[in-house]
């Protein structure tokens, strides 16, 4: 434990990013759709992936299938020819896309690789697709391999499934082997698809909304599942970055402990998790510019969210969900969400908060209705998921 | 700080062992349902949630149980116990009984009640609930055991002051094949006088944890 003592003097930048979506598959074409209001999740009559149509955001298949065929031709002589899973598709172009520029980051023994994902491959339970794939490519440490060796890591991959959170879980391991000095760099990417298994799961849940969800609306009724894939490089270094630098100084996790599928009925194991990171990077509510919530439109979460910022005393900070533009991506979200919230701190610019109209949680949120330009320089991000589980994390520009 | 395991447990084929001591075992079991359900009994657990609990998360709570019999987390804030769980293969036990139920379209069944277990950390939230835990919690996958992975997550934890005792394993089940060690990490400073009879606390480090799921 002698890495103790100079833990505390670095500080992790974010390098680099990408957004795979509905909305685009770079984070300019996401926040360019966002910015114009536009909206990924469409209703999908799809009989192979689910029996009745059903509010969706797909990335398109045609763009991804003709992307990868090019990627794959730039590193033809190095990488198996495939056949590549639908998964595998987004999480090797948008970790492409992340490297560009850092290229050499990938072979250096200082990097670590770390993966986010609820479900990995996990349409290849379905019968179509027994002959294409090894059965173990069903398994995560198996995807994890394939992403690896496709870009030469040189460690095994840090995989975290900790459902809704995972993403977070993810950015916050990298962050902390990053200031304890075992590594110096990280990529960490996250991503999962919709399959059917995972649409059929959250309907009978009861937890899908028959049309695009309203996060933090009166008349929210479920949520909308989305798939992507979003990756980031974290590093001890700020890098060549044009614009000004963000670093994440603050991160924490918390469970429940009171129900597996339902969020805690008072908030304040999120509102915990809020406090411990704003703690961690020494700041107070009054610091805090803008929130990133989870803001997942089922009427439980949102209700949830709302108590737990009321007991961290930041209600008046303005607040947006993502979810209502290309819904809920699982192991995608915490990384995604995060790459479009540092966008508004580098561009100081906050995104209306997509299907909210009317206030609709038991506490008043100061939910953003229209893009703005305002200083944003400290941003929340927040997470919570099935096994009772909170994330929050801080993210601060210089 | 030093750090130790002040408590651990091992189950692994129909053996169960906590703290060096083999406290179950059984000839003739029959497949993993009637192994666990055995320990369950013999350990006089009355907690009725645990039959609605799916295989990993009924193998990881009886794994944390034994662990917690000997060795209490109950001095500690509860947001100052963190939870880390690692595996091979994720939900895949459940999650192939919910393909089960999707599989055909004309008798097409999908339960939350087994969907919810689709998710390798509900043996998190599982654990968190019975001992009242609500720190950290992580579950990590990696294709066979990695001490070392575990060992350096569950030490930032402690490093950045997130933590002050620590569970931390993992969690395997397959068809009939189980696996699991659990172990409670505490600093040595925090360690009661009284030891538990015949078992010394080991070092928490990547050795120890191999050195435990050695013992079968």
């Amino acid at each position: 434990m002698g890495r103790i003592k100079d833990h505390m003097k670095k500080s992790v930048y974010i390098l680099n990013d990408n957004i795979i979506t509905s909305l685009g598959f770079t984070t300019a074409e996401n926040t360019a759709a966002i910015r114009q209001n536009m909206s990924g999740i469409h209703t999908i009559s799809d009989p192979v992936l689910y029996p009745v149509p059903l509010p969706l955001s797909q990335v398109d298949t045609t763009v991804l299938d003709s992307e990868f065929g090019m990627l794959l031709q730039l590193y033809k002589k190095n990488v198996p020819a495939g056949p590549y899973t639908r998964l595998e598709k987004m999480f090797i172009l948008s970790i492409h896309a992340t490297l560009d520029g850092y290229a050499e980051m990938a072979a250096n023994p200082k990097t670590l690789l770390v993966i986010s994902t609820t479900k990995g491959n996990i349409n290849l339970l379905e019968g179509r697709y027994k002959n294409q794939f090894n059965h173990k490519r069903v398994y995560l440490w198996e995807f994890g391999r394939i992403i690896q060796q496709f870009f030469g890591f040189r460690h095994p991959p840090l995989i975290v499934s900790n459902a809704c959170i995972s993403g977070l879980v993810a950015i916050m391991a990298a962050s902390r082997f990053i200031q304890s000095g075992l590594y110096d760099h990280a990529v960490v990417a996250g991503g999962d698809i919709a399959s059917e298994f995972v649409i059929s799961g959250f309907q009978s849940f009861q937890a899908l909304s028959p049309a695009p969800c309203k996060p933090f609306d009166l008349h929210r009724t479920g949520l909308s599942l989305g798939e992507g894939c979003g990756s980031m490089i974290l590093s001890v270094s700020p890098g060549n970055a044009t614009k000004s630098s963000v670093r994440i100084t603050g991160a924490a996790t918390t469970n429940d402990a009171n129900h597996i599928s339902g969020p805690s009925r008072t908030g304040a194991e999120l509102s915990q998790a809020i406090n411990l990171s704003m703690n961690q990077a020494a700041l107070t509510p009054g610091d805090i510019d803008y929130i990133s919530a989870h803001g997942t439109a089922t009427p439980y979460n949102d209700e949830m969210e709302s108590k737990a910022i009321d007991l961290s005393r930041l209600t008046h900070v303005p607040v947006n969900s993502f979810k209502g533009y290309w819904g809920h991506t699982l192991g995608a979200a915490g990384i995604i969400e995060s790459v479009a919230a540092i966008t508004s701190m580098k561009d100081n610019f906050l995104y209306r908060s997509a299907g909210f109209d009317t206030p609709g949680v038991p506490v008043p949120l100061n939910v953003i209705t229209s893009h703005h330009h305002t200083a944003v320089n400290t941003c929340l991000k927040t997470a919570s998921g099935f096994g009772g589980c909170n994330a929050a994390m801080i993210y601060q520009k210089d | 700080m030093n750090l130790c395991i002040t408590s651990y447990s091992r189950f692994h084929g129909n053996k169960v062992l906590v703290n060096d001591r083999l406290v179950f075992y059984q000839e003739n079991i029959l497949n993993f349902a009637d192994f666990i359900k055995s320990v369950y009994k013999q350990e006089q657990i009355n907690y009725p949630k645990f039959y609605k609990m799916d295989a990993i998360s009924k193998l990881g709570f009886l794994a944390a149980d034994l662990v917690l019999k000997e060795a209490t987390v109950e001095g500690y804030p509860p947001d100052a116990v963190g939870v880390v769980m690692s595996n091979s293969s994720s939900s895949m036990d459940t999650d192939m009984a919910h393909n089960e139920t999707i599989k055909d379209r004309s008798s097409y069944f999908p339960s939350p009640s087994v969907f919810v277990y689709t998710l390798p950390n509900i043996v998190i939230g599982e654990v968190c609930i019975k001992n009242k835990i609500k720190g950290e919690n992580a579950f990590l996958i990696s294709e066979t055991f990695d001490a070392r992975l575990l060992c350096d997550y569950v030490e930032e934890l402690f490093i950045n002051e997130r933590v002050e005792a620590c569970l931390c394993g993992w969690v395997e089940v397959l068809g009939d094949n189980c696996n699991a060690m659990v172990a409670l990490v505490e600093p040595e400073a925090r360690r009661r006088n009284e030891d538990i009879p015949g078992f010394r606390f080991l070092p928490f480090n990547a050795g120890s944890l191999d050195l435990i799921m050695k013992r079968n």
